[in-house]
């Protein structure tokens, strides 16, 4: 047993971090948040393209750096860190790695190298409208190589140009694949709790679209859920853990009555508190990214309890930031309201913690007797 | 990044698997381990205790993380934690030694003369002697530096006169450590002296104290005109904080977690059999999110010890994932039993073995728990130095720090 990442890994972080530090600060995604018209941040997209991370674990061959799941998700815990206001958690973990696990050649052939150079941005339309999407529920159909359907909210929509859309075929969930150019897909902009990330509503009439490989089905979907769910996580853990550690300076600089605010000690516990549940989210995340980077099993169970530990700390994180700022933390010139909105969008983007719990106990229960407490 | 057995591991794990089953009852998958949180033992379970561990220190599975020559295996924490996790599911007595094996050892291994290490070190690992922590007193518990148990210089030996309490297994002991103060004219930290006391001598007298579970795993420990060989001290005349430290910092590392990490099953299960509303609870869809809560926190707990262990085997000092373990898994434990409890319904106000399901597994645990909450450093003071050692925020304000111990004010418990 080894719960470290190796060196080599680190230094793709270690990259990956000075890199952000001079391109992603957080005056970047502010310009978004605060533009009335953009969308993201053109220049960062093509330099995070010419790092490789777009095409991070997409082989060599087709146009990627042939790199793992565990480099994968120490980028994608610096992307979370900066705040970077750019569609990478839904076009590298969602519609990359659906292309990637499902796509039969010609599609890896004609999307992968463009998804890897940025040139083209993909998205992945699940949800239909209020509460949590469930496949089961999905009312877009997909026949005859047409697609007929609403989707909304659509995360990172907003310059994608390919879309993997949940859809219902004649014999249940499959992925679509589906262009979104033309006439027969209408695309609305939402206002969005992070406008420093789009959302939008697909409304797909006849749309033509291919299917994805052999469709996936239920279970594949799942897989596809599971996987992205580690990779946002990381994200959260990142950015959690920026807003902890943004939180930390003020209190040391700030004074009140004399002292330091980080002096007083329901101050520090609040901070102690935090932190800890931060490390404990990040602890169920390397077991997860284990059994991402391995196709483990366990990936089943891993990635709802990581899910739902990243997302609450991130949240809490927020939540905490604005507290131990006082008043400045709630103006509009601070950053604490960026965290605090990207970690909710965050939440909400792949299925909130509730859902994640409440996939996880049916599949504990599934598991039945072979579970084991191993637990110190 | 790698959460299997390596292949040392496990063909490691093989052995230890083998050498249990050839010597102890496998548990079978449904019969609920016990619940051993402060039982007064019997003499008769303490010898079985003793023995077991005579037995494996006799062939090679003892004290596994020990240098060979004080009678341990010069393993890897690692390989601790499979041989752990093994014996784990065998019915196997009670294990005494945590305070001895995993604190006090360790505490002679680091500050004690060649002559102490020859002569306890070895004997501890075996077990037949047993050693017990003298430290709280009743007006210095989180404050330990406030202690007013004296040690007075007399000829080559020290008299001892004081009240040690809270002392974890002092009735079974042989031998204890202690923390004196031998100066009052010095600062509360500078004055205290650390020794290994007989629990023998003549002046100890031991008294168990009721706890709220109705066991009497601690006492109150007296002692008077204790007369103590300076061969005894442990670490310099006024060093006995630097000594206590280390001692301490052990304590939250063996005692981890603490009670509820390891019994998620169990809940699992009661969950499945108890009903609500004429179904099983765990159709109920505000039980599940908590259940997931605990499997969620439970689990990152283990991981994160896990993370401390690679640090360990790496040689690197445990990061500060180490001081969470306590702070989290100790409130853990009382939440996941208090809920239990809450499952139960009207049978949750029951305490009987025959009627309260899962033998009373978790009426118990939610007596013990507050216990861990407390022993050891508490929630508060655990938080202090995650807050202080880990994020370097300011130190709590300290009025007596720098004052003669003899002038500095107390308040007392007693009432
Ligand atoms: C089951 C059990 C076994 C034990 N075994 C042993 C043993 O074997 N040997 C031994 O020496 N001792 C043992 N102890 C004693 C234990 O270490 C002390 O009880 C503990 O350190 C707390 O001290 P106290 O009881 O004096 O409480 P106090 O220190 O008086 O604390 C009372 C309350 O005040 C809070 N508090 C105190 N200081 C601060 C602060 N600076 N900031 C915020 N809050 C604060 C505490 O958190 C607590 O809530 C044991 C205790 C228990 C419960």
């Amino acid at each position: 047993m080894n719960l470290e990442f190796s060196e080599d890994q680190k230094f793709v972080q270690h990259t990956a971090r000075e890199f952000l530090a001079k391109n992603a600060g957080l005056d970047v995604c502010r310009k978004v948040l605060e533009s009335k018209t953009a969308t993201s941040d053109p220049g960062l997209w093509k330099g995070v393209a010419e790092m490789g991370w777009l095409g991070a674990v997409v082989p060599e061959d087709l146009g990627g750096a042939g790199l793992g799941h565990l480099e994968l998700v120490l980028i994608a815990e610096e992307i979370g860190r900066s705040l970077a206001p750019i569609p990478f958690s839904t076009s590298v973990y969602l519609a990359t790695e659906a292309i990637l696990l499902f796509g039969n050649d010609a599609q890896k052939q004609q999307w992968l190298p463009r998804l890897a150079s940025g040139e083209v941005v993909g998205t992945f339309a699940l949800a239909e409208g209020a509460g949590e999407p469930d496949l089961a529920s999905v009312a877009t159909r997909f026949e005859n190589g047409k697609l007929n359907g609403t989707k909304l909210p659509v995360f990172d929509a907003a310059d994608a140009g390919v879309a993997i859309v949940v859809s219902q075929g004649a014999q249940g969930p499959v992925l679509a694949l589906a262009e979104l150019a033309g006439k027969h897909v209408e695309k609305t902009a939402l206002e969005s709790f992070d406008p420093s990330r789009t959302l939008a509503k697909l409304v797909f009439c006849d749309a033509p679209a291919e299917r994805l490989g052999d469709g996936g089905g239920a279970a594949a979907i799942e897989t596809l859920l599971d996987r992205a769910a580690v990779m946002t996580g990381f994200e959260q853990i990142g950015g959690a853990t920026r807003a902890f550690e943004i939180t930390r300076e003020f209190t040391l600089g700030r004074y009140a009555f004399g002292r330091p605010i980080a002096s007083f000690q329901a101050v520090k516990h609040r901070l102690a508190e935090l932190y800890a549940q931060i490390e404990i989210a990040r602890s169920n995340g390397y077991y997860a990214a284990w059994a991402l980077s391995t196709g483990n099993e366990e990936l089943a169970l891993a990635a709802c309890s990581f899910r739902a530990a990243a997302s609450e700390a991130f949240e809490k994180a927020g939540e905490e930031m604005i507290q131990l700022h006082g008043g400045v933390g709630f103006t509009w010139e601070y950053d604490c309201h960026l965290f605090y909105r990207r970690a909710k969008w965050l939440s909400a983007s792949l299925g909130t913690p509730s859902a994640w719990r409440e996939k996880l106990i049916q599949r504990l229960e599934a598991k039945g007797a072979a579970l084991v407490d191993d637990g110190e | 990044m790698n959460f299997e057995d390596t292949p040392q591991e496990a063909a490691f794990r093989a052995k230890a698997r083998a050498w249990l089953e050839k010597n102890a009852r496998l548990r079978p998958a449904d019969e609920i381990a016990p619940n051993l949180l402060g039982e007064r033992e019997s003499a008769d379970v303490i010898q079985r205790a003793k023995d077991w561990q005579t037995k494996k220190f006799d062939e090679g599975w003892a004290v596994l993380t020990w240098p060979t020559e004080y009678g341990g295996q010069g393993l890897g924490r690692l390989e601790a934690v499979v041989w752990g996790q093994e014996e784990a599911k065998f019915d196997v007595p009670p294990n005494i030694y945590a305070i001895g094996h995993g604190m006090l050892g360790p505490t002679i291994m680091a500050h004690g003369s060649d002559e102490q290490k020859q002569k306890y070190v070895r004997e501890m690992a075996r077990g037949q002697v047993v050693w017990c922590q003298l430290f709280s007193e009743p007006d210095a518990g989180s404050d330990l530096a406030g202690l007013r148990t004296s040690a007075v210089k007399d000829g080559n030996d020290w008299v001892i006169n004081g009240q040690k309490i809270w002392s974890t297994g002092a009735h079974f002991s042989d031998y204890g450590m202690i923390v004196t103060r031998s100066d009052t004219n010095a600062p509360k930290h500078a004055g205290l002296t650390y020794f290994i006391v007989d629990m023998h001598a003549k002046g100890v007298e031991v008294r168990p104290i009721k706890q709220i579970n109705g066991g009497s795993g601690f006492n109150e420990v007296f002692f008077s005109d204790v007369r103590v060989p300076d061969a005894n001290r442990l670490g310099g005349v006024g060093d006995g904080w630097r000594v206590a430290i280390t001692t301490l910092m052990n304590e939250r590392v063996a005692i981890g977690a603490g009670g509820g990490a390891g019994r998620f099953k169990d809940l699992l299960k009661l969950a499945r059999a108890t009903k609500r509303g004429g179904r099983p609870a765990i159709e109920d869809s505000a039980v599940r999110q908590k259940l997931a809560d605990f499997y969620i926190r439970s689990k990152g707990l283990q991981f994160t010890g896990y993370r401390t262990l690679s640090a360990l085997s790496r040689g690197a000092t445990p990061g500060p994932e180490g001081s969470i373990g306590k702070a989290v898994g100790a409130p853990l434990g009382q939440e996941m039993a208090s809920f239990a409890m809450e499952l139960q319904g009207v049978l949750g106000a029951v305490n009987d073995r025959g009627v309260s399901p899962q033998d009373a597994l978790w009426q118990e645990m939610y007596l013990g728990t507050p216990g861990i909450r407390i022993a050891g450093g508490t929630d508060e003071i655990l938080k202090n130095i995650i807050a202080e050692r880990v994020l370097r925020l300011p130190p709590e304000i300290r009025v007596d720090k720098d004052r003669p111990f003899r002038e500095i004010p107390t308040g007392s418990v007693k009432g």
